[in-house]
């Protein structure tokens, strides 16, 4: 077993320090290390996307990302979406449109929308549909996921 | 968007006519929402227990082997290495059936499963797990474990199964064949039959008979959590175990079979669950983590990777249908007949039973006969998936239903509509229908706008297909106890796989005449409350949503009670109505007064409903596609999709359209894409979400979910269950649609480009 090495990066807005082993993925330091248990696994090889969180603001699957590729990185993860009072508009639009069921494709559907309208506030329904084309969810079919998105872009235009 | 069509008798929820319900027919937000949108739902394996150890299973690369020897004293060598278990560490319960509340197992199968012991059935088949302090030194161990293996040849497809000389799974299996058993061991674990009339008359009446044969492939739940167990065996002998499950008293039941404890040693706590579609009721970790916490005295959460779901899990059966229709000629089915093999996997009892009840179950079939045989091959045990067996047997009574309508010209939705079973029509498999509303759903898409709207352009085509699941009721329980400020605290015993817990409790306020926010929803533990089966058979919103009411009935008994004596009045001159305690002269408490009062002195109000309803009321849907299939490459768009339902009363009309829509789509992958690739040796050579491709967001239109409503008159508001029947009508509707668009039959699924590409390639030479 290679030694444990020390991170240092910005993990929901906190610097953060913490040990991981080199072969660990930043999944699993968050989870176990950091006990940030919100980021879910579904697969551990990059194709469902339960597991997305934000790098410098960027959609990453952190279970194809090693821990150690965090050192001095932005990172962000669905406990780090809402303010520190209430919910993000995008998390309140999930929840009015009922767009979760089992709810353990919901962290990184949410992370991977608020990566989409940091970019492109106003996306089709097309635009919606591929940049969450590596989501995958089994419970709902997609549809209200899909309009959740367009009204958390609405939401978030009416906010600013 | 979707749109609600009512019963105008019986005109409710949120139709035009007066409103019935305050509560029923609304939309708010779940309970347990904001817990889910910011991370911090607790799902099995999030649990983090002090002084935790890791698990992992080893499991067999071979897909038939005999198991020589198992060797652990390299891994348990390793630094890190708590312990080692086996099959020798299971209690052996014996050859003994055990009923999971929607079907029962074989206990001895099941021990065999979780760990196999003279035999590895399947790739993926469990042979030793080892608990060590992280998951890569547990990980590192199980290839430390020897097993000397001898290879067996494997048997993987329904058809060769069923041959003469077929490799054998079992030397212990015979054929139940139409109730006497066979003179030697067979794969065919049942041969069954259902028959009603006179098949040789009916067939002599048709003008049309259409008869033809259809393969379909396993398919996966695809549930995106996979399987997780934590559990700790206390000294004093006490079992706790944290698990995703559908049921946890069916945990409890089966880990204290499987690891020999009385069932009140085992206490199950079920976290939230990330899907299960039929797949998260069967253990295969729990008693796992069970036996490695026993020898470790420490707890021990193991997880499965995506491969291990894939290989080690039950799918749902692929199988081999035969369907022979007559149709007279004024366009009325005169007799039919269909022979149904399906996989069973490893162990006897796939569903090919309910598959076969399923079959004509959308007809009046006056003549009938139906065959079923249950076949055992080196595949994972197969286990429910949402209508387990239905869809299967849709898609080729649905494609044959088309073909004869192509034959006969005639519209496909009006020959459903007159042929459709209704109110005391006779299934084949003998019961007699009580109030349904199939017709409903036919004549909701006769009206819709998709059906009204002509499809152009080439190689588009539009298809319908209709499908029956049966529902069930079962047995739940639930407390509800009356807090002084107005609330009520709702304990039930139904794992929430889909916003449940909301819908039940919206039951228990629209009885008390209270808002949904006003109860505040927990599921139990197997301590905390009654009795209640698993989520699964469309059971949840109708029995627990029942006990939940028959709960609040109990609430509004004990609070005309205290009413009276606050009033002095006898207690029969108290009412319970329009949210309150109304008495003699005009008195009145509305619920929270009433509330208020009831911890000052006196007993505490508690409310207990316990249920075990029999009339679910079947659910019917009839579903519309449109597609677009590209000539070249073989690949199939979905255009737009219609699927309308009887649900009987909507309790919360917008998770009954994500039940449509999610179970629609599955339909859709299970139509287009979804299926185990096999090897020669056996082996399964796409488990990961890559190569088994479920559908994605960009696959899909929005889904257009009509829900029908007549209501089920077995149930105080009118349920009948809702989840399953959507997976039903979709590959079928899908097929009668690409026929259509390229004139192509397709038999078997998926109907993945590869095979709409070798079709169309056959029809040009
Ligand atoms: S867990 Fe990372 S993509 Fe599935
Ligand atoms: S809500 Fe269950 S996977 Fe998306």
């Amino acid at each position: 077993m290679a030694k444990k090495q020390v991170v240092s990066a910005t993990i929901n807005g906190n610097a953060t320090e913490f040990l991981c082993e080199p072969r660990q993925t930043l999944l699993e330091a968050l989870r176990d290390n950091l006990d940030l248990t919100g980021t879910k696994e579904g697969c551990s090889n990059g194709n469902c996307g339960a597991c997305t969180v934000l790098l410098d603001g960027h959609p990453v699957v952190s279970c194809l990302v090693l821990a150690m590729e965090a050192e001095g990185a932005e990172v962000t993860t669905i406990e780090g979406i809402a303010p520190s009072e209430g919910l993000d508009p995008i998390q309140q639009a999930f929840l009015e449109n009922a767009a979760l069921q089992c709810g353990i494709c919901t962290p990184g559907f949410i992370v991977a929308t608020k990566a989409l309208l940091d970019t492109n506030p106003s996306p089709t329904e097309n635009e919606v549909r591929f940049a969450l084309a590596n989501n995958l969810c089994r419970c709902t079919g997609y549809d209200k996921i899909v309009r959740a998105v367009l009204d958390a872009a609405e939401r978030r235009k009416a906010s600013v | 968007m979707a749109t609600v069509e009512q019963d105008l008798a019986t005109a409710g929820s949120n139709g035009s006519g007066p409103k019935k319900y305050k509560v029923i027919g609304t939309r708010p937000i779940r309970h347990d929402g904001v817990d889910k949108v910011t991370g911090r739902a607790q799902y099995g394996a999030d649990i983090r227990l002090t002084g935790m150890l890791a698990g992992v299973v080893l499991r067999s690369p071979h897909a038939h082997a005999k198991i020589l020897s198992i060797d652990v004293s390299k891994a348990l060598a390793l630094p890190g290495v708590r312990a080692v278990v086996t099959n020798a560490d299971l209690s052996d319960p014996g050859d003994r059936m055990c009923e999971l509340g929607e079907g029962a197992v074989n206990l001895r199968h099941l021990n065999h499963n979780i760990f196999a012991k003279d035999k590895a059935l399947y790739r993926g088949h469990a042979i030793a797990a080892v608990a060590a302090d992280n998951i890569h030194i547990a990980e590192q161990a199980t290839k430390l474990i020897d097993v000397k293996y001898e290879l067996l040849a494997p048997v993987v497809d329904v058809v060769a199964a069923m041959q003469p000389g077929a490799p054998l799974l079992h030397a212990d299996v015979y054929t139940d064949d139409l109730g006497e058993k066979s003179a030697q061991p067979s794969n065919v674990a049942r041969h069954f039959r259902f028959e009603q009339g006179d098949i040789a008359k009916g067939f002599a009446q048709a003008a049309c008979i259409i008869e033809r044969e259809f393969h379909t492939a396993t398919v996966h739940q695809g549930y995106i959590e996979p399987q997780n167990a934590t559990a700790f065996w206390s000294a004093d002998g006490q079992i706790t175990v944290w698990t995703s499950t559908q049921g946890s008293f069916s945990v409890r039941q089966q880990v204290a079979e499987l690891v020999g404890a009385p069932i009140s040693r085992v206490k199950v706590i079920p976290t939230e669950i990330g899907g299960g579609f039929g797949g998260k009721i069967r253990v295969y970790l729990e008693p796992v983590a069970a036996a490695l916490s026993k020898k470790t005295g420490r707890p021990v959460q193991v997880l499965m990777s995506r491969a291990d779901v894939f290989e080690g899990t039950g799918p749902t059966p692929g199988s081999f249908i035969k369907v022979k229709l007559g149709v007279d000629a004024h366009g009325m089915i005169v007799a039919g007949e269909a022979s149904l093999a399906y996989e069973a996997g490893a162990y006897p009892g796939s569903p090919v039973g309910p598959g076969a009840m399923c079959i004509f179950s959308c007809y009046n079939v006056p003549n009938g006969r139906v065959d079923g045989y249950d076949v055992c091959v080196n595949k994972p045990q197969t286990s429910a998936y949402r209508a387990p067996g239905a869809t299967n047997a849709a898609f080729a009574m649905e494609t044959v239903v088309d073909e004869v309508c192509q034959q006969l010209d005639l519209d496909p939705l009006e020959f459903r509509r007159r042929n459709a079973a209704k109110e005391g029509v006779r299934r084949v498999d003998g019961p007699v229908y009580p109030k349904v509303g199939l017709v409903e759903t036919i004549e909701a898409c006769q009206r819709s706008e998709h059906w009204n709207t002509p499809l152009e352009g080439p190689n588009r085509g539009r298809g319908v297909a209709s499908g029956f699941w049966f529902n069930c009721g079962l047995r739940s329980s639930c407390s509800a106890t009356v807090n002084p400020d107005g609330t009520v605290a709702l304990v039930e015993g139904s794992t929430d796989i889909g916003g449940s817990r909301t819908g039940i409790a919206m039951q228990l306020a629209e009885t008390l005449g209270i808002a949904a926010t006003d109860v505040v929803p927990t599921v139990g533990d197997t301590d905390s409350v009654g009795y209640t089966d698993v989520t699964g058979g469309s059971r949840v919103t109708f029995a627990t949503g029942w006990a939940a009411y028959l709960a609040a009935l109990d609430i509004q008994q004990q609070l005309c009670a205290r009413a009276a004596d606050e009033w002095d009045v006898p207690a029969e001159a108290v009412t319970y109505a329009e949210g309150g305690v109304n008495g003699p002269e005009g008195r009145r408490f509305s619920f929270a007064e009433i509330a208020a009062k009831v911890n000052a002195h006196g007993d505490p109000v508690v409310g207990r409903g316990s249920a075990d309803p029999q009339h679910c009321g079947g659910a019917f849907a009839t579903h519309i596609v449109d597609v677009e299939v590209d000539p070249e490459l073989g690949k199939v768009k979905v255009l737009r999709y219609t699927a309308a339902q009887d649900v009987g009363t909507a309790i919360h009309p917008a998770y009954v359209e994500g039940q449509i829509q999610g179970g629609v789509v599955q339909g859709i992958g299970w139509g287009l894409n979804e299926e185990y690739f096999y090897d020669v040796k056996g082996v399964m050579r796409n488990s990961t979400f890559l190569d088994y491709r479920i559908p994605t967001c960009l696959d899909l239109p929005m889904i257009d979910a009509l829900i029908v409503e007549v209501p089920n008159p077995g149930h105080p508001y009118g349920v009948r269950g809702v989840g399953e029947v959507p997976i039903v009508p979709p590959p079928a509707a899908l097929a009668n649609a690409i026929a259509q668009a390229i004139g192509i039959r397709m038999t078997q699924l998926p109907m993945s480009p590869p095979r709409i590409v070798h079709e169309i390639l056959k029809k040009n030479v």
